[in-house]
């Protein structure tokens, strides 16, 4: 997914979260967290800034809310303490997506053991 | 702790500098504000991240939060909530140590400076990105005479996000 891709999916995902906080069935029901599909499962993770995580991962992948939140320390330590990060701005920071990958590959051995 | 002299002396330059660019001391201390602002807005992720916090149910709690949680983490100080008024949307936070003012003196020439304007900054920042429109401001500053540093930190108001969709249209 190229960065116009990701925004498109973002906006998405924008309207749809209001939409279903406003059709919610449960009271005190604040967002979505899970989406299961039948090629893959979305997360997502949203901070009490507003600021939302997801991470689309194979059916029934274990400890999504755990690399998440793993993510979101990665993005305060490397997008938001970078001082030329803009706010809101597109993500282009080597050192977040170096860590970000590394996260993730230690992720799937953990999980896969190997 | 090595590096909290330099943090200390980092501080100092940085408003000494304010001062020799800026002259006026009441635009040193919107200048410092503002700084503060900017990074209280960044800022509040990495405490939310880091923390592990999860919502606090009324002002009162946010209160604690900063004073006890956010002051250490991020100052390595603890800090005291205090003078609550009666519908808990005013309070004070109370420092009795504050790694800024290592070495301080303020020179007869700064009278007015909120030297650790900064801070007013950061917390309003920080509360702005969890909905919460904040007014802080000094009570008592120790480098202008005063027996401790306090924060008056009022709830102007909560500002949930709100979503752009009218049901009537």
């Amino acid at each position: 997914m190229d960065t116009n891709d990701s925004l498109r999916v973002a906006s998405l995902w924008h309207s749809m979260h209001a939409i279903s906080q406003q059709l919610s069935p449960t009271t005190g029901c604040s967002e979505i967290e899970l989406l299961e599909a039948d090629t893959f499962d979305l997360h997502i993770f949203q901070s009490l800034t507003g600021t939302k995580f997801f991470v689309v991962c194979e059916p029934g992948t274990q400890h999504m809310e755990a690399l998440l939140k793993v993510v979101y320390e990665l993005y305060t330590d490397y997008v938001l303490n970078n001082p030329f990060y803009e706010t809101k701005m597109p993500i282009r920071c080597e050192l977040f997506d170096i860590n970000l990958t590394q996260a993730i590959q230690k992720d799937r051995v953990a999980l896969l053991g190997r | 702790m090595q590096n909290a002299e330099l943090f200390t002396l980092t501080y100092g330059a940085i408003v000494r500098q304010l001062l020799t660019d800026l002259e006026e001391v009441e635009e040193v201390n919107k200048q410092l504000d503002q700084m503060g602002y900017n990074i209280g807005i960044r800022l509040i992720d990495e405490f939310l991240a880091k923390s592990n916090v999860s919502r606090c149910v009324d002002f009162k709690e946010t209160a604690e939060m900063i004073a006890k949680v956010g002051f250490k983490m991020f100052l390595g100080v603890t800090a005291s909530v205090m003078n609550w008024d009666a519908d808990g949307t005013c309070c004070s936070i109370v420092l009795e140590d504050n790694p800024l003012v290592d070495f301080v003196e303020l020179p007869d020439t700064c009278q007015g400076l909120y030297y650790c304007n900064i801070l007013s900054g950061v917390i309003r920042g920080a509360l702005e990105m969890v909905a919460m429109k904040t007014e802080v401001t000094w009570i008592r500053d120790m480098l202008r005479g005063d027996d401790a540093y306090e924060l008056q930190v009022k709830l102007l108001k909560q500002v949930p996000e709100e979503y752009p969709y009218k049901d009537d249209e």
